[in-house]
């Protein structure tokens, strides 16, 4: 039998959360090393799966399956195909960077900060690679928590507020979802996804399952106008929570409108995509112009990746390979480029304890390499071609345009509104004169800074001048998943 | 060696002098980060020159260099397409370039940002390399983007000094705006075309003309003026013509040497270069033609204009740039794509010459710009006299200089066409030529004759510049820069003054374009020029007899009047047509109105959506709505349960007397009194 890569991807990092929870926090070197030892071995057994995979097969690889709960017919069944695949690789990495970054800033109750992160990283590699409805849920739901007691505990001023309205908005969308798992676990007499994929419903079945799953993952992304969450829970969480938050958990919503929603009431899916297109315009246009007039950068930046995920739902609905494979590609970018900003963010916030943006300006001389670096992190988030931030948004434009000329032009208009206020945020906080006394004694990146930034700063680069590895992998399974839709399924 | 090779290492040479200066700009001494820059360059151009001489021996080269991205029945790819076309711009960018970087030497000689400055000039050489050499539309957006990238980056290098930074974000907004339109043309391209190589876009490109296009129920459009237009659009932006032309005068707050490069000779023309390169397209849409043509006469007559009234040295170029490019805009609409890129050709000399000489003044008066501080410098700076001089007659038209034999063939061009607008074009290209004289002698006169003024400079507070003290101190004379300064601008006038008189047989009548554009029914401009081409000698002498010529004489003229013999007369002018000398220096106001509309009103409307939407709406009215209702809930919930046994008696009694009154009754009702 093969290793199980897929389970140890999900109980290694969990495992060693809990080993880091034990040390505790008096010992805050030693938790410290182990987290880094722990969310490293994490992404070790991560690789495999790439190396491994098998681009040319439909079916869902490093599958494992034994029986978890035999009354309900519950399984363990896990197993990742061409879009799954990415998400575990980009969850285990962005863990790695999360710990490196949380190494100094901080302070307070260190073994539970890490062991968090570390067992949140475990319980959303379950989420990309469980093939099994209950065991899916379990997961989805878990998350939850760690990423609540994140911003509830090393959160800032507001982040009671904060945790409660990120909880209580992601828990309402989930129980419409919960009644879907179990109708379809009634109906299918089976809780695994493959079957459900070929179960035929009928339109009003779908319809309102549409609306369930809609209910669940919409919130997660989100989509307008259930985002209100989201610019809140960034502000307030820390650093590394914030990025978490936008590199993968905001991942969970579209992927599970890959997993869930597009295979399993495709009908539904292509009714309801004219409404779901408008939605997401709504999220680049008018949430674009939201983010002009933020005067806290995590705000800004936030309601930017509202505006990017926009991208991915529209790639998701426009349902052509092409703007399928712009979705995925949007959604790894935005896991680099939301990281990398919410660490420059992070970085300035270390040394000033202030996220305002007027509290800033002339950054660029004091700090020339975190400015560079940050300049092109914005020209990522700017959607500047030869960085990964254009990939995506180009194919989902180009395959709009073979649809509906307006859609694309309406979509495309993020090339002014996102380059405008990344730039204008980025020329008020480095460009100009020293703002202050304080803003001229600022002191340049740390080493360990600048190799957390610089190696997000080459993934950056290197996805937007070669992304072919990518979508290569993704070819098949985005095939099999358009196979699903447009057969539909309509008894 | 082979031409893949020899293409990959002209583009991939300034990369690598860009990475070395740029990456290390901090620990590399100045000279090894300029070396390396150089030496990039130089390969590029050498490379360049070998490649000219293979295309003229017949050679041409179109290939793949790597598969960027495979989806669907698409496949996209880096690769190069190197035919008389790109040779040509190849070797105008890497010898402008070169130049450049020479002169760059001296200019920046004290500033601390110099091996940044080297960095991002390579850089922007590699990138309008790649732009060049693309065989397909997604190379050409990408390079088209990292111009505009390097150019946001150079007009903004001094990023402490409030109005660069303003200028470099607003050449980027307004770039992207142009960008957004060359994107969806791009876009339609590649649904209509199922691919974005050239090759395989033109073999498809006829198959277009006649198709519509249904932008909504009921109408129909035509595909290939929406196709073109939205290509255009692009153009507009990069390439500065009205209404995206407001970026380009802001834009001289960079740096002279990259004015002279990036803003003269080589980015802005980007846009001629890519209508040229598409030709087989636009040749699809006469109304797209049209449009270009009129845009182009718009932008050459109006941007002129604007050049009289400026006093910054540099604007008045930049001024001239705009008018120079609307020129060559007007050829394309014509369908004179020879002539378009001839123009670009000699204009990116006599261009670059004029703004390196503006820089060797702004250098000897110590980065005083101001043209009413100047004046009677031939005297100080002989050199620099004498190249300018070649440079304003170039620009101007003057017979036998390089930019006369390709401004005369745009004009000639124009008559020549048919098209709807050409009369129009006509004209504005005619009083543009006066125009341009004007100008161009008033820069001269103020600044090279006439009054010393710049001794009084020194008691003026300085109102730009880097914030150091500008302009001469008291007693001190202009003198001329240093040797890395003066060699580039005589290797820049010496094509300047012959180039023209050389290439206009070859690159006009000649066949060296003959394969490279669309040959339709607009041809016949084309055609009609070559027949009436009598040689360039001849068309030299030829022109001193025609209305062109002398309305260039009588702009120069004005000039000198104007400036050296009655100077209060301009001030008169402006007294009496107020209201003109305010749309001028006003700019038509479209910096005025874009703020106000575009700027501010997307401040407000993003302020308004979050206040009434986000905050109002989802956030207070919805959650925090729902919330209020819960606790409201919660508080009846928890009034009821009061634990005083008289109030749960009472319950029970009106509960009673409720069940008795809706329920019992009816019931009886119904069924009769029970006996």
């Amino acid at each position: 039998m093969p290793p199980a890569f897929l389970s140890f991807a999900i109980w290694i990092p969990v495992a060693a959360g809990l080993v880091v929870l034990a040390v505790g926090s008096r010992r805050a070197a030693l938790s410290r090393m182990l987290a880094l030892f722990g969310a490293l071995a994490g992404f070790l057994v991560a690789l495999p799966l790439y190396i491994g995979f098998d681009a040319t097969a439909s079916r869902f690889q490093f599958g494992e399956t034994s029986s978890w709960i035999p009354t309900l017919g519950v399984h363990y069944a896990l197993g990742v195909d061409g879009l799954s695949l990415w998400f575990v690789l980009l969850n285990s990495l962005i863990t790695v960077l999360v710990i490196v970054a949380g190494w100094r800033s901080v302070e307070k109750r260190v073994s539970q900060y890490n062991a968090a992160f570390l067992i949140m990283s475990g319980l959303l590699n379950g989420i990309f690679s469980a093939l099994d409805g209950a065991l899916f849920y379990v997961f989805f739901e878990a998350s939850l928590i760690p990423l609540f007691l994140i911003i509830g505990i090393w959160g800032g001023p507001r982040r009671v507020y904060a945790a409660f309205k990120f909880f209580l908005y992601t828990l309402a969308g989930s129980l419409p979802f919960l009644l879907a798992i179990i109708y379809l676990r009634v109906q299918s007499g089976s809780f695994s996804l493959p079957d459900w994929q070929n179960f035929p419903l009928d339109h009003g079945t779908q319809l309102w399952l549409f609306f369930a799953f809609f209910a669940a993952f919409a919130v997660k992304i989100p989509m307008f106008p259930l985002h209100t969450w989201l610019p809140d829970a960034h502000v307030e969480a820390p650093t590394g929570g914030s990025v978490v938050l936008a590199a993968i958990a905001l991942k969970l919503g579209a992927y599970g409108f890959l997993r869930f929603l597009l295979p399993i009431v495709p009908d539904a899916a292509q009714e309801m995509a004219p409404f779901m297109i408008a939605l997401s315009l709504i999220a680049v246009v008018y949430i674009g112009l939201i983010a002009l007039v933020q005067e806290d950068m995590k705000k800004l930046v936030a309601y930017s990746s509202i505006a990017h995920m926009g991208f991915v739902t529209m790639g998701i609905f426009l349902c052509t390979a092409l703007s399928l494979e712009g979705a995925l590609l949007q959604m790894i970018s935005h896991g680099f480029v939301s990281a990398a900003m919410f660490l420059c963010i992070g970085v300035l916030y270390d040394r000033l304890h202030s996220r305002q943006i007027e509290d800033y300006g002339g950054v660029a001389d004091v700090m020339p390499r975190f400015s560079a670096l940050f300049l092109l992190f914005s020209m990522a988030n700017a959607a500047l071609p030869a960085t990964s931030g254009f990939v995506g948004e180009f194919m989902v434009i180009m395959a709009a345009a073979g649809k509906n000329f307006w859609i694309a032009l309406a979509a495309g208009s993020t090339l002014v509104i996102g380059a405008a206020y990344t730039l204008w945020m980025y020329k008020r906080v480095c460009f100009g004169a020293a703002a202050s006394e304080k803003v001229r004694a600022l002191s340049d990146l740390s080493a360990r800074e600048f190799a957390l930034l610089l190696f997000l700063a080459l993934a950056v680069l290197g996805m937007g001048v070669y992304p072919f590895p990518v979508t290569e992998a993704t070819h098949t399974s985005v095939a099999e998943l358009l196979r699903h839709v447009t057969t539909g399924k309509i008894p | 060696m082979e031409l893949k090779t020899l293409a990959l290492l002209i583009a991939l040479s300034p990369l690598f002098g860009a990475l070395v200066a740029g990456v290390f700009c901090r620990s590399l001494p100045r000279g090894v980060a300029a070396g390396a820059a150089i030496f990039g360059v130089s390969i590029a151009f050498f490379g360049s020159v070998l490649v000219l001489l293979d295309v003229l021996a017949g050679n041409t080269f179109n290939g793949e260099a790597y598969q960027w991205l495979s989806s669907a029945e698409y496949r996209f790819s880096i690769g190069f397409l190197i035919d008389p076309l790109t040779s040509l711009m190849m070797l105008v960018v890497t010898f402008v370039s070169l130049m450049v970087h020479i002169y760059t030497l001296g200019y920046m000689r004290d500033d601390p940002g110099f091996n940044r400055f080297f960095a991002y000039i390579s850089l922007f050489t590699f990138a309008m390399l790649m732009l060049v050499m693309s065989n397909n539309f997604l190379q050409l957006f990408f390079a088209w983007e990292a111009v505009g990238l390097v150019s946001y980056l150079l007009i903004g290098f001094w990023y402490t000094r409030p109005t660069a930074i303003a200028a470099n974000l607003k050449a980027f907004l307004v770039n992207r705006v142009g960008d957004l339109g060359f994107l969806l043309g791009i876009a339609l391209v590649l649904a209509h075309c199922g691919s974005l190589d050239y090759a395989a876009v033109f073999a498809r490109a006829p198959g277009l003309s006649g198709v519509l296009f249904t932008p909504w129920a009921g109408a129909s459009w035509s595909l290939p003026t929406v196709i073109c237009v939205c290509l255009f659009i692009g153009a507009m932006g990069k390439s500065a013509q009205i209404p995206l032309h407001v970026w380009l005068p802001d834009s001289m707050e960079g740096p002279t040497p990259i004015s002279a490069l990036i803003h003269a000779a080589t980015m802005v023309t980007a846009g001629i270069f890519m209508v040229s390169r598409l030709s087989p397209l636009f040749e699809l849409s006469e109304t797209a033609l049209s449009l270009i043509l009129v845009i182009g006469a718009l932008t050459a007559l109006l941007m002129g204009l604007l050049g009289i009234v400026q006093h910054d040295i540099k604007r008045v170029v930049a001024y001239s740039t705009l008018s120079q490019l609307g020129y060559m805009t007007m050829a394309l609409g014509v369908s004179a794509y020879p002539v378009a890129i001839f123009h670009l050709t000699t204009h990116a000399f006599f261009k670059a010459l004029l703004f390196l000489a503006a820089g060797s003044v702004i250098i000897a008066l110590r980065h005083d710009q101001d043209m009413r501080r100047m004046g009677g410098l031939r005297k100080y700076m002989p050199l620099t006299w004498i190249v300018c001089l070649i440079g304003l007659l170039a620009l101007t038209g003057a017979p036998f200089f390089s930019g006369f034999y390709s401004k005369d063939a745009i004009i000639e061009a124009i008559a020549l066409s048919s098209i709807p607008g050409a009369g129009f074009a006509y004209t504005a290209a005619l009083a543009g030529v006066f125009v341009t004289a004007l100008y161009s002698f008033r820069l001269y006169f103020l600044v090279f004759h006439g009054q010393e003024r710049f001794a009084a400079a020194h008691k003026r507070a300085p109102d730009s510049g880097h914030g150091e003290a500008h302009g001469l101190s008291f007693g001190e004379k202009p003198r001329e820069p240093s040797r890395a300064v003066t060699v580039p601008l005589v290797f820049l006038a010496i094509p300047s003054l012959i180039l023209g008189a050389l290439f206009v047989e070859p690159l006009l009548a000649g066949d060296f374009f003959a394969q490279t554009f669309a040959d339709t029914a607009h041809g016949e401009v084309m055609r009609g020029w070559r027949l009436h081409f009598p040689g360039a000698l001849a068309m030299g002498l030829h022109a001193l007899a025609t209305p062109v010529f002398w309305l260039a004489l009588l702009g120069a003229g004005t000039a000198w009047f104007c400036v050296l013999f009655r100077p209060e007369v301009p001030a008169m002018l402006g007294r009496r047509f107020s209201v003109v000398r305010a749309v001028l220096e006003n700019h038509y106001y479209f910096d005025r109105l874009y703020q106000k509309a575009f700027a501010d009103g997307a401040r407000a409307l993003g302020r308004g959506f979050w206040r009434a939407g986000d905050t109002g709406l989802l956030d207070g009215a919805l959650i925090h709505g729902a919330v209020r209702f819960a606790a409201r809930c919660a508080a009846w919930g928890r009034a009821l349960q009061s634990g005083y046994l008289y109030h749960y008696a009472f319950a029970m009694i009106a509960a009673l007397a409720f069940f008795l009154a809706f329920w019992v009754v009816p019931a009886w009702g119904a069924s009769g009194f029970p006996r």
